[in-house]
């Protein structure tokens, strides 16, 4: 219990709260590189997962490659990338890791739901003398849309917990609280700091449960994938 | 004073033999250290998430606390979650196995719940019909049937275990992690990917023995694979 008051105390002092090392800069930090990075990622799992799923082809490969990203530890990836030439170069490593470990649900998800389209849909799609394009984009992409959905919801909290993790590897963002913590050996700032980053993830989760709630039915989760 | 030895090691670079050979206890106790962590980690949130999935399965109201406090453990980073337990568990293994058995737990609980909850209600009145009482019933029909559901998701825990182990470094009891810790504080190349490719090699072995333990526990799903036309 002491423990907790010296976290809250900790918590509560303004001067924790500014500065480089500040509480708001930490956490701009981990906000600016979450979206950073899942727009990335979807700008590079989107398009791939939704042709292939059009396609039909390819699908071994989506769902392997959700499986082989979680048996890397994101943290070797990290300082892999960090003892590269990239990791000279600032925030680099801490992005492609991220970036590495957004993608694979974004791509699984989207993809099991291009492939669960209804098949007596498109035919109807492809009867009614819809091109390629048009399928894709005004049949099977908006019935595909709730585990797209969902694999974006995953992915976000997957990259604000891997962005912790970054700052055991000397990147920015939230972690960083917790680590210098460690160096401190300061247990108040280190439970402070987790608090911070268990709270922030929670209200990333909270945030998709509630745009969730208010989607259109037809957008809702009907479950997930991957 | 003689010159410095021109090996891999000198030179620092990714792959080295030498590193293999020179440091080969040091790796052997950081892999043993890791399956412990894991299997321990595994076992004990094993032998919670039974009995919960079943009482959630028993009684309906239980199932939407259980899962929404499960789903909310899993979006708690895992260096979050360590640093939470610190305070009653000190710098020890038992801080990294807590924080483990935690996530293991999320998967599990929901796994198995899904797998009895997916149970034909046809089979179990038949098995009821043939009196079976409810213990029975369980042991030895709706257990073995969630059994494939159940072993997904150990083998999903599992080798996000093995993964989030290395995160352990942190308070120092981290297995492999440790040695990728140390490796990026002094630029230890052939260390840090030594032990990142074992880490991999410990996942993939402990998927591929837990589906191989899956295909001996469920012989009736390769029975009824072969039979269909």
């Amino acid at each position: 219990m002491k423990t907790l008051g010296d976290a809250w105390s900790w918590l509560t002092d303004s001067a924790h709260w500014a500065g480089d090392d500040g509480i708001w800069h930490r956490l701009t930090q981990h906000l600016v590189l979450t979206v950073v990075c899942l727009l990335l990622s979807c700008l590079i799992a989107l398009p791939v997962a939704l042709v292939l799923g059009h396609l039909g082809k390819g699908g071994a490969l989506a769902v392997n490659i959700s499986n082989v990203g979680r048996a890397v530890p994101t943290f070797a990836v990290l300082v892999l990338l960090l003892l590269t030439p990239l990791g000279t170069w600032g925030e680099g490593p801490t992005v492609v890791a991220l970036v590495l470990f957004a993608v694979p649900p974004l791509l699984t998800n989207a993809y099991v739901g291009m492939r669960g389209v209804d098949r007596s849909v498109v035919q109807a799609a492809r009867g009614m003398g819809m091109t390629g394009g048009q399928m894709l984009w005004r049949v099977e992409l908006p019935l595909a849309l709730p585990l797209v959905l969902s694999g974006i919801r995953i992915a976000a909290v997957q990259l604000v917990a891997t962005a912790t993790i970054a700052a055991l590897a000397g990147g920015g963002g939230l972690g960083r609280i917790i680590t210098a913590g460690f160096n401190l050996a300061s247990t108040p700032q280190v439970v402070a700091g987790a608090i911070l980053v268990a709270v922030f993830a929670l209200l990333v989760e909270g945030a998709f449960e509630v745009a969730e709630r208010c989607a259109p039915g037809w957008a809702r989760n009907r479950g997930r994938a991957g | 004073m003689t010159a410095p030895p021109d090996d891999c090691l000198a030179r620092n670079e990714w792959i080295c033999g030498e590193y293999l050979s020179t440091r080969r206890q040091i790796l052997l106790d950081a892999v043993v250290q890791h399956l412990q962590l894991t299997s321990l980690s595994v076992l004990i949130a094993l032998v919670v998430a039974v009995p919960l999935a079943v009482l959630a399965r028993r009684w309906g109201w239980a199932a939407g606390p259980v899962l929404a406090l499960t789903t909310v453990l899993y979006t708690i980073p895992s260096l979050a979650m360590f640093s939470l337990l610190l305070p009653v568990y000190g710098l020890s293994p038992s801080l990294v196995v807590a924080g483990l058995v935690l996530y293991s737990l999320t998967l599990l609980v929901r796994n198995i719940l899904a797998g009895l909850r997916a149970v034909p209600e046809d089979t179990r009145q038949a098995a009821r019909g043939m009196g079976y009482g409810p213990i029975r019933l369980l042991l030895t029909v709706e257990l073995p049937l969630a059994l494939p559901a159940a072993m997904a998701g150990l083998r999903i825990a599992t080798v996000s275990a093995v993964s989030l182990v290395t995160i352990g470094a942190i308070v120092g009891f981290g297995g492999l992690g440790n040695l990728i810790y140390t490796g990026m504080n002094t630029y230890f190349k052939a260390q840090v990917l030594t032990a990142s490719v074992l880490c991999v090699v410990i996942a993939v072995a402990a998927d591929l023995l837990l589906l191989g333990v899956q295909r001996v526990l469920t012989p009736w799903e390769r029975a009824t694979r072969a039979a269909r036309p």
